[in-house]
């Protein structure tokens, strides 16, 4: 029984990381209807940002939370601006194209972060300095640490957080309006551009934490994390209903725990033949088993099949 | 397409082949070149080095590149005479991206560099392809690292390498396991690539016929980075040591996570986790394990402290894994060359099965296949927070005997 | 189309000549001068071409976005690798493996297809990037607990293609010439070439293709006129994937060895932007495409020894460039050049408006 607890626990923490990532998917898909495919690696540079400024200040005079948040701040700040310019530059002019253009855009977009975070951080795995030293608790014989309940308090405090933004701020109504005709909005008085140019500057903002989470919970960062992560995420913002919130976090905190319990138990119930080699096929096929049948998610809305 | 560009283009594509024709002779001849007039100035002789120098791998890859010219370097300086003929040596080094397409074309530009013999390739995912080329162009090539049985397994006579394969790493690490930590529960984890899945097989195997009890085996990818599931579900088997097949990106990951799930288990690898970056990884995690590594401790090998000291002031970096192998193989080369009195593949590759060569890594002969005969291997545990060697096993009698049933009886499932 | 006589089927005709006298030739005169490994990387170049010709018709005749191409790819290859290797020791001629192979891969393109059926662009290029994954990862796995696949380890000693003792792996002299192995192979991956443009071009100007071009425009309004669209997308796709599947099973015999590393979804994104650069839906441009993004990266290999020169060290790997290149082209293209570098007018109409 422990260790199915513990595999709960697992599953509950990467599905935070999953969720935080997913947020930043879901709300660009949401006002946008666009895949950002370089979300995910928006996240790996938040996170190596946040890496090498731990890396340069641990060791230090600088205290350990302090380091924390001068690499969060820088995290965040690199985050936003690079998400933010490619809005500017690489999907603004093809708002109007045909469908095909703005997401070949975002695939070379994903290229390009990844292998310029390679110039600049190398190809190397870089470990994270010591600098938390999570304390352990131990709860019916599973152990988990402080850091990995902060990550899922965080995944659900943000969300919280979102819903209220969304639905109680002049900015948050904005959105949502924006998200549910863009042209009528722009009737209303409201800039359509700019709503769209904060909707990445937040959704970068939470990639920066979840990609500082990444680096902490892990204690390694690489240039092509980014890939894995993002995929993942997106099968978790699709699976809990793409374009919702809620639906990100609930998505992703799913998506977590089927693939801890399926890593965990699968080569037991088929006998040896399937096996925790298979573990990312799992999310795959979450994503195509919802897309085919469900493809609102599971708490979205059922939108009209938008040719 | 009409008319007129059919035109242009056909005249277009002739002129341009035509202008090629011009700067050569006639369509290419199989005739070998024979002897270059001997010029005062000493014959080149080409040897290659095919390594990931980009990539992933990229810092084990230079590393044996590098050791790769020291030697070349080495030689030159102390003057090299074969059959009369002053000699120079030259690497031409190409960037295979551990990739085995890739290493298929690095393949054939050295085959058409004209090399006379290869030094490669790190991986044997590169190896095996490419030592097809090479073998149908004669090139004599030595692996410093493949450790992939089927790679001496092709018939080629040409395939050689330096270090020990995984069907002797294997059962030496599962051996020197059950003597000296007797574990009756052995977890054993992979990478799902060539290397790792070989070596954790061939582990396994033997662990299990010298009676330790296999309570998991599990896979992941090159690309993980959370193994909290399946690290869990070993933790509920409690194994007494756990082995993994793979390189340290994941190893160093791996021993961390299994501490803060608060597994007690023992933690080993193979010759893929015997790096800095492990340790550096893992953190304090690494603290207790062991790896096993073909080849004498550095501090051992005879000239290799030399060898590592040159190294340093030479590339101003600690040698990573692979290059005292990539060094011994261009001397392997060369003192079959002057056994031959010959820098012709032709003539000096069947003296390379006939080599008996004390390098830095130690003996060095081959067996029929071109596999290390009786090649040491080495097992290291970290120690504050750095390798340090535990114990050298001579697979000299015990491979060729028990391991091998094992491996061997392994063989047909893993085929 | 014959409404004007041709005014110069002479010219037409000399032209077409010169063109296929300098594809004899080609082989031989890069040998001579750059190379037999350039022949190798122009033999590699064909294969692609005939990969991107198969993409093209799934993304640029149907519109449907295919992010795991490299999947029938792969299964072509295993194919032929399990049919004709000592894996199983089975060794089948590839007379009969190919057509069987790209057989075998065409119903992969259906059963991979059909569930896509409902889904529109983003879904559908995730969905078929997932697919990719999967094949990579069960032909990763699959030695356990049978070994199919032989896992990671890959299949080793594939046959050649042959007919009986006549190898192509072997070296052959005719006539004063020599014919290496990538020669053989040059001729044999150019016929199979030209078979395919061949294909494509009448599948354009073929009713079939004319419906792809409808249900591109307007899913709906095709559906209106009558046509069935879940088949038109099958077919595609099914299309597609036995270029794809003839291509894998030439690429196993040449390289004589295949294994999951080399059919990535990096792969599968190298093949879309073979066709997307070169330009969607128009032969020639998909053609040059493949060639261009083939040879480029062997070019730019030269690239780290002149930084070398330059600056007396390496600042940006060569295999890193070109992928920085790549993303920004494909950024570019999109921003100024949509259409694809060599697009047909009415492609070019097409992403204007």
């Amino acid at each position: 029984m422990d260790i199915f607890l513990q595999q709960i626990i697992n599953g509950l923490v990467l599905g935070s990381i999953y969720a935080l990532v997913a947020l930043g998917y879901t709300m660009v898909y949401g006002i946008l209807g666009l895949i950002n495919f370089a979300h995910g690696d928006i996240v790996m540079v938040g996170a190596l940002t946040a890496l090498s400024v731990i890396a340069g200040l641990a060791g230090g005079a600088v205290p350990a939370p302090l380091i924390l948040a001068l690499a969060l701040f820088a995290a965040i700040l690199v985050c936003v601006a690079l998400g933010v310019s490619i809005e500017r530059v690489a999907y603004r002019p093809l708002r109007r194209a045909p469908r095909l253009a703005p997401l070949i855009t975002a695939i070379g977009v994903s290229i390009l972060i990844q292998y310029t975070a390679a110039l600049i951080w190398s190809k190397q795995y870089i470990a994270l300095p010591e600098i938390i030293h999570p304390t352990q608790f131990t709860l019916a014989g599973a152990s988990f640490t402080d850091l990995q309940l902060f990550i899922f308090l965080l995944a659900c405090g943000v969300m919280a957080g979102l819903l209220w933004f969304l639905k109680h701020t002049r900015l948050g109504k904005a959105m949502r309006a924006s998200e549910q005709s863009p042209d009528v909005a722009g009737l209303m008085g409201i800039d359509v551009n700019r709503v769209i140019a904060f909707t990445f500057l937040l959704g970068s903002a939470l990639g920066a934490v979840a990609g500082l989470m990444v680096v902490l919970y892990y204690g390694i960062g690489h240039y092509f994390m980014g890939y894995m992560l993002g995929l993942k995420a997106f099968t978790a913002a699709v699976l809990g209903g793409i374009g919702k919130v809620n639906g990100a976090v609930l998505g992703g905190l799913l998506l977590g725990l089927i693939e801890s319990l399926a890593s965990g138990y699968i080569g037991d119930l088929t006998g040896g033949v399937l096996g925790s080699n298979y573990r990312d096929i799992f999310a795959f096929l979450v994503l195509v088993v919802v897309l085919v049948f469900r493809p609102s998610g599971l708490i979205g809305e059922r939108a009209a099949d938008r040719a | 397409m009409n008319r007129t560009r059919y035109l242009a283009t056909g005249l277009f594509l002739v002129a341009a082949l035509l202008m090629q024709g011009c700067g050569k002779e006639e369509p290419p001849k199989p005739a070998p070149k024979a002897e270059v007039p001997p010029p005062p100035a000493p014959t080149v002789v080409k040897i290659g080095s095919a390594a990931p120098i980009t990539g992933p791998q990229a810092h084990i890859g230079v590393d044996i590149r590098n050791g790769t010219q020291l030697a070349v370097d080495d030689i030159n300086a102390a003057g090299l005479t074969i059959d009369g003929k002053k000699i120079k040596l030259e690497l031409v080094a190409e960037d295979d991206e551990a990739n085995p397409t890739k290493a298929t074309t690095v393949a054939q530009k050295l085959v058409d560099s004209k090399v006379v013999a290869v030094v490669g390739h790190f991986n044997s995912g590169a190896s095996i392809p490419a030592s097809k080329i090479y073998s149908d162009a004669g090139i004599p090539q030595i692996s410093p690292s493949s450790t992939n049985p089927k790679y001496t397994q092709q018939g080629f006579k040409t395939t050689f390498r330096v270090v020990a394969n995984d069907d002797q790493q294997g059962p030496v690490g599962a051996k020197f396991a059950l003597q000296k930590l007797k574990p009756k529960t052995i977890a054993v984890i992979d990478d799902s690539t060539a290397y790792g899945q070989g070596i954790a097989d061939t582990f396994e195997a033997t662990a299990k016929a010298g009676g330790a009890k296999i309570v998991a085996r599990e896979h992941t990818t090159d690309k993980d980075t959370d193994f909290k599931a399946i690290l869990t579900k070993i933790k509920g088997r409690k194994p007494e040591l756990v082995f993994f097949g793979g390189i340290d990106p994941q190893a160093g990951p791996i021993a961390r996570q299994m501490a803060e799930l608060g597994i007690k288990a023992k933690f080993m690898g193979g010759d893929g986790i015997q790096t800095q970056n492990f340790i550096k990884l893992a953190g304090n995690a690494a603290e207790g394990a062991m790896a096993s590594m073909p080849g004498l401790p550095k501090d051992q090998m005879p000239g290799g402290a030399k060898f590592l000291e040159k190294f340093k002031a030479r590339f101003n970096a600690e040698v990573e894994l692979y290059a005292p192998m990539g060094y011994d193989a261009v001397f392997v080369f060369v003192e079959a060359m002057k056994r031959a009195n010959s820098t012709d593949p032709a003539k000096f590759l069947p003296e390379i099965g006939k080599t008996d060569y004390k390098g830095v890594i130690g003996p060095i002969a081959f067996d029929d296949k071109g596999d290390l005969r009786n090649g040491p291997i080495t097992i290291y545990v970290v120690k504050d927070g750095k390798w340090d060697t535990l114990e050298v096993v001579t697979p000299g009698g015990p491979p060729a005997a028990v391991p091998a049933e094992p491996a061997k009886a392994a063989e047909p499932v893993k085929k | 189309m014959a409404t004007t006589l041709p005014r110069q089927p002479a010219a037409k005709w000399l032209g077409i000549v010169l063109i296929a006298v300098a594809l004899v030739v080609l082989p031989f005169a890069v040998d001579a001068t750059l190379g037999r490994a350039w022949v190798r990387i122009i033999d590699v170049a064909l294969l692609f071409v005939m990969l991107a010709l198969g993409l093209n018709i799934v993304v640029g005749y149907a519109g449907l976005l295919d992010l795991g191409y490299v999947a029938f790819f792969a299964v072509g290859a295993y194919a032929y690798a399990l049919l004709a290797s000592p894996q199983f020791d089975i060794h089948t001629s590839f007379l009969l493996l190919l057509p069987l192979g790209a057989l075998i891969t065409a119903m992969f393109g259906v059963l991979l297809g059909a569930p896509t059926l409902k889904l529109r662009g983003d879904y559908l290029a995730i969905v078929t990037l997932g697919f990719g994954e999967i094949i990579r990862i069960f032909l990763n796995n699959l030695n356990r607990p049978f070994n199919i696949t032989n896992g990671p380890q890959g299949i080793t000693l594939i046959d050649p293609l042959q007919i009986g003792d006549v190898a192509l792996s072997k070296t052959f002299v005719i006539g004063g010439i020599t014919l290496a192995p990538v020669h053989s192979y040059y001729f044999v991956f150019l016929l199979c070439a030209l078979l395919i443009v061949v294909v494509s071009l009448r599948l354009e100007d073929s009713r079939i293709g004319r419906a792809w071009v409808a249900i591109r425009e307007d899913e709906a309004a095709a559906k209106a006129m009558g046509i069935n669209t879940r088949d038109i997308k099958l077919l595609a796709f099914a299309m597609g994937a036995t270029f794809g599947g003839v291509s894998g099973g030439l690429y196993a015999a040449f390289q004589g060895f295949v294994s999951p590393e080399s059919f990535t979804l990096l792969d599968s994104i190298m093949i879309l932007c073979m066709v997307v650069l070169g330009g969607m839906g128009h032969v020639p441009g998909v053609v040059l495409g493949a060639v261009l993004l083939t040879a480029l990266p062997e070019a730019l290999r030269y690239v780290g020894p002149l930084q070398k020169d330059w600056f007396g060290q390496v600042f940006v790997d060569p295999s890193d460039l070109r992928m920085l290149l790549f993303g920004l082209a494909l950024v570019l293209m999109m921003l100024f050049r949509p259409a694809g570098l060599w697009p047909s007018k009415i492609r070019k109409r097409e992403w204007t408006a």
